[in-house]
Parts: C-alpha cells; structure tokens; sequence
C-alpha cells in the first residue's frame, strides 16, 4: 500500500531537481529545493508507515525544523540581493562568472 | 553521565561560547565589542582545544556519548584538534584590522543597500558588526559534531548548523559588496541544494534498513534481499552531498566563485575547516555504515578522485584572479585526500609510509593542506590595489616577493607545499597518499595521481615565478591605470600566524614520523 506514497515523493523529488536545474528566479529555486525537502520527508513517513517504527515519523520533523531555519536565512540573502541589484535573475549574476570583464576574470 | 560531558566538552564550550557572545553582544558598549569579541572566541577555541587534547591523551578515549548520537574515537579526536587549531587561526584572520586600515573586513552594517547614503553614514561611523565571531563560533560547534554523529539525524542536523552561518558570513564583505552578497547567494543555493540531496538520501538508506544509527545500518546491511536496489540509490545521494560540501570534481562549480567572492578571512575558513569537516564525515559514513557496501563504492570514488584531480590542475592554470586559484588548487587536493578515503582501508600496521590506513592519511593529508591554505590565504589580505581594496588580481602580485622578501619566501613554501616539493609537509601528504594507492592494489590510481600532481604543479610555479618579477605593470588591455599595489601593515598576531603555518609546514615535511604516531593513534574508528 505504500509503494503509491513513494513513487509520489520520488516524482515530487525530481520534480524538485528539474525547478531548480530550470528556473531562473532564485525564490523559486528554492521553493524547488523545500519541494525536495518534502519529498524526503513524505519517504521517511511512508517508511516509518511501512517498518511500523517511528523513528522517521520524529526525522520528519528534525528536516522541517531544519527546513524553516534555512528559509530565515536564505530569504535574508535573496532580500538583500534584490535590494542592491533590483534584479534577482540568477542570469544576472555574472560578477563571479569568471568571465572577461567579471571579478577574477580568466581573461583579465 | 560526567565521563559522557568530560568527552562532549570541546562541542559544549564551542557552543557555550557562541551563545556568551550573543550576551556580549547584547550587553557591552560598542567600543569594546570588537576586542571582547576576539578574545571570547579565541580563548573559548583554546579551551575547546585543550579538552579535545586531554581526551585524546587519556587512554580509554573511545566512547559514545549522548544516547549514542555522538562518537567520541580516535578520527573523532584527531579532526577536532586540527578543527580546532585552524579555527583559531581563521579567527585571527577574521580579527585583522590594520591590515584593513583599522576597520574590520566585514560590513558595517548587512541590512544597508551598497552605495546608499545610509551605507556611508555607518562606514564614517566606523561601525563594525561584531556578529561574525559569533556566526563563527556557530559553525565550528557544527563542525565539531558532523564528523563525529554517529546516526544519520545528528549528521543532517549538525551539516545544517555548520552550513547556515557560512552562508551568512559568505556576504558579510566590507569591500566590493554586490560580489560578497552575490557569492553567498550561489553558495547557499548551491549548499540548500547539496543539503536536500543528502536528506533523500538518508531517508532511502532509511527506508531499506529500517535505522538512522550507523551501526544498526552497518548490522541490517548483511540482512538485505539482494533485490533490494534502494539503498545503492540511498547511497549515490548521500554521497552526492558530500562531495558537494568537500567541494569535489563533479559537484564543484560554486568553489571557486565563493572562495573568490567572499572576504578572505572566511573563504580561508571555508577552505580548511568546512573541507575537514567534510572530509571527517565522509570518512566516517562511508566506513561505518556503509562500509559493508564497499565494492561498489571504491572504484566510482577513485574515478572521481581523478577527475577532481584533473578539473582543479587544468582549470587552476587558466586563473589570473589568486583567490580562484587557490579554490581549484583546494578541488584539486579534495581529490587527492578522495583518492586516500576510496581505497578503504583502515587498518593500522605501523606507522611507516605505505602502512597508514585512509584515516591517517586524511587527517595528515588535511594538516599539509591546511597550513598551506591558510597561510596562503593570509598573505592575499595583505595585497592592495591603490584604492586600499584587496587585489587579488594574480598581475598585481608581479614583484611582490622582491618587494617583501619574508612574504615572499612564505609564499614560497606555501606553494610549494601546495604542489608537493620535497621538503615540505605536502610532499609527505602526497606520498602517503600514493604509497596508499599502490599497496593496496590501485597502481594506476598512484600513477595517475602522481602524474597529475605535477600538472597540479605547474599553476602553483606559475606563482611563485610572478612572485619574483621585477615591475608591477598591469598587462596591455586592461582598464586599470597602472595601479600601484600597496603591501599592507599586518598585525602581530596575523604575522605570527603566517610564521607558525611556515614553520608547520617544513617541519611535518622533515619530522613527519612527529605526526605518524598520533595519525595512527587515531586511525580506529569506533562502530
């Protein structure tokens, strides 16, 4: 009965991989990577579910504590980002590209 | 109970530390902060320091602690003295202020946008933010746990702690800020994603054992139906999210943009104590429990080994910016410490070369490379453009050891350590590692590392031949007008710190048996 929950969270994990390989807005990006986080915790239930244990029902909660930490942390960066280049394309941000003209350009 | 706090307390006054530094930071007036600061973490690293030695100095050193999440063995030990010991360097990196014109390198203040006039009010009120010992403090306490958990929570727990005030300090720079913020930006896209990887990975090891504690996994893995593929598909993500946070080949592509970006202080941090740390928990995931897996982990880790090897050389030699080089020279030497942690082996038996298991070699592999690192990475805060900013600039270094002699000999043995001369401590490092590779029936392994550490070479002598250069021109076709670099005044401590990575460095390279024995001593990992 369980194996529909975890072809679910496989689907939303690359699901996940695909948004952040594809999207160019960086909270989108992490909404993809949340969505990966997610699917990891909708597989620990699911086995947990499965073995009878809880051991990955109390994991689940230790990735959701983790999670919420790091959107604090990550929203702080992405806000101050935008407010110092008004953009937030991950396309723009060419400055550490190693590219001619960029920071440490190979070219110089 | 006591013994378990006695084996905990390097983890526990790390993090007591932190948190006295928030009081501090909360409580003392401003013009002290910065001094308070400093001499909190400093002195809370020691002590740290001299309990994680005491352990390991006391015979019965192996235990596990806190209702088993926590092993305190001999890799255990020997990753916590030389965290600790790089740590107090970095905090004397971060501490360095004349070098910066009296200002700390960090921002005066994160929330103000760069170029604002509010950005300008703080700069002329000489502000500091005194937070970043803090964050420091934060990170090293999770630092301290990753490579010592022993269940795989405690190990996604501790990668987070470790993870989130790096991102942080990755943007705090007080100089070229949008490429400070941007860098951190990438970083933690980059690390959120290594992070989640990990976890679905946990979560299949989870699934197909039934555990997070290594040594059950390690039981239940003889137990599985050879059916079962979960836990290989377990296995490949964890991986993955380690590599990414050793900053190997395949997985690679925010270390040189986030060592370059960042303030120098920390992009040293990052590339000695983030990789120990890394390197610690790799060693000790893939041996305990996974290790039963061990056929089919070896030859796709040593593939790896290579390619990092091979990226960090080729892509090293095209840089003309220091601090990117020296984050492929670090891709390049994860690859080598890669190569001594695939060969799996970690039985001791002696202590001359050829007869170190992969622990040892790691950690001394680590000690060679991080004293090198570091005092790398000091030498670059002294360079600057006219305008008083750090010149990283590769063309801006032509002449600076005919300029500052001392320097430019401690460049000198930095890089060649770096490339695995004789006589310093990364020859030693790199030979124990091929010595590894050949004895344990991985020859073209030693020789392809072997050949590609004199690749690896070339970029670290392309250095040392600008060091020695007469002039300073900038080459044709660059915008710059001739900038003037300027050498900045280094602090005693700072100066101190250089002369110690020197000092390290010949002396492990003509004395390693010094560290042999402890290397041995702290070979046995404990289930």
């Amino acid at each position: 009965m369980t194996s529909e929950y975890l072809i679910l969270s496989a689907v939303l994990f690359c699901i996940g991989v695909g948004g952040v390989l594809i999207r160019r807005n960086p909270l989108v990006i992490f909404m993809s990577i949340e969505l990966m986080l997610n699917a990891a915790n909708l597989a620990l239930v699911t086995f947990a579910r499965a073995r009878g244990d809880l051991g990955g029902q109390a994991g689940a909660f230790f990735v959701m504590v983790c999670a919420a930490a790091e959107v604090v942390v990550g929203l702080a960066i992405i806000v101050t980002v935008f407010r110092s280049k008004r953009s937030i394309d991950i396309d723009d941000m060419t400055l550490l590209s190693g590219a001619p003209g960029a920071e440490g350009g190979s070219l110089a | 109970m006591s013994q378990d706090l006695l084996y905990l307390a390097p983890i526990i006054s790390v993090f007591a530390g932190a948190l006295l530094g928030l009081l501090v930071e909360a409580l003392a007036p401003r013009v002290y902060r910065f001094e308070a600061q400093t001499c909190l973490s400093g002195a809370t690293l020691v002590v740290a320091l001299i309990f994680a030695i005491r352990t390991f100095l006391s015979s019965n050193s192996r235990k596990t602690a806190v209702l088993g999440s926590v092993t305190v063995d001999g890799p255990t030990l020997g990753i916590w003295m030389l965290l600790l010991g790089f740590a107090i360097g970095a905090v004397v990196l971060m501490a360095e202020r004349r070098a910066h014109g009296q200002t700390s390198a960090f921002t005066a203040q994160a929330a103000t946008t760069p170029g604002s006039p509010d950005e300008r009010a703080f700069l002329a009120a000489r502000n500091e933010h005194t937070e970043v010992f803090v964050l420091l403090m934060f990170a090293v306490g999770g630092m301290l746990v990753f490579p010592a958990a022993c269940d795989f929570l405690t190990a996604f727990v501790s990668l987070e702690v470790l993870s989130l005030p790096l991102y942080l300090l990755a943007g705090l720079a007080r100089r070229n800020r949008a490429i400070s913020q941007e860098a951190a930006l990438k970083y933690f896209l980059l690390g959120a994603l290594s992070s989640a990887i990990f976890i679905y990975g946990v979560a299949l090891i989870y699934g197909s054992t039934g555990s997070f504690d290594y040594a059950q996994i390690a039981d239940s893995l003889g137990q599985l139906k050879t059916s079962d593929k979960t836990i290989y598909a377990g296995l490949g993500l964890v991986i993955v999210g380690l590599l990414f946070k050793m900053g190997v080949a395949p997985f690679h592509v925010w270390v040189p943009d986030v060592y370059a970006g960042s303030p120098t202080a920390v992009s040293a941090f990052m590339a000695v104590c983030t990789k120990l740390a890394a390197v610690g928990a790799t060693i000790r995931i893939l041996f305990v429990p996974l290790g039963g897996l061990r056929w089919s982990w070896m030859l796709p880790l040593a593939c790896i080994a290579v390619l990092s090897m091979l990226v960090g050389a080729i892509f090293g030699l095209t840089q003309r910016n220091l601090k990117r080089l020296l984050g492929y020279s670090s891709i390049a030497h994860a690859g080598f410490i890669l190569m001594a942690i695939a060969m799996a082996t970690t039985g001791v038996v002696g202590t001359q070369v050829g007869e170190f298991g992969s622990v040892g070699v790691s950690l001394f592999y680590m000690l060679a490379y991080g004293l090198a690192t570091l005092g790398a990475f000091a030498i670059t805060l002294l360079v600057r453009s006219s305008g008083g900013t750090e010149a990283s600039e590769i063309y801006v270094w032509t002449g600076f050891g005919r300029r500052n002699p001392w320097y430019g000999i401690a460049m000198v043995v930095f890089m060649l350590s770096l490339a695995g001369m004789p006589l310093t401590a990364g020859f030693i490092a790199k030979l124990y590692v091929f010595a590894l590779a050949w004895f344990n029936g991985y020859a073209w392994l030693a020789i392809a590392g072997l050949t590609l550490s004199l690749l690896t070479a070339a970029m670290y002598l392309k250095v040392i031949r600008l060091l020695f250069l007469s002039g300073g021109a900038a080459p044709s076709g660059s915008d710059n007008d001739q900038p003037t670099p300027t050498t900045s005044q280094a602090s005693k401590p700072l100066n101190a710190l250089i002369a110690l990575c020197v000092m390290g460095t010949v002396f492990f390279g003509l004395l390693p048996s010094q560290f042999g024995n402890i290397a041995a001593a702290a070979s046995v990992l404990l289930r």
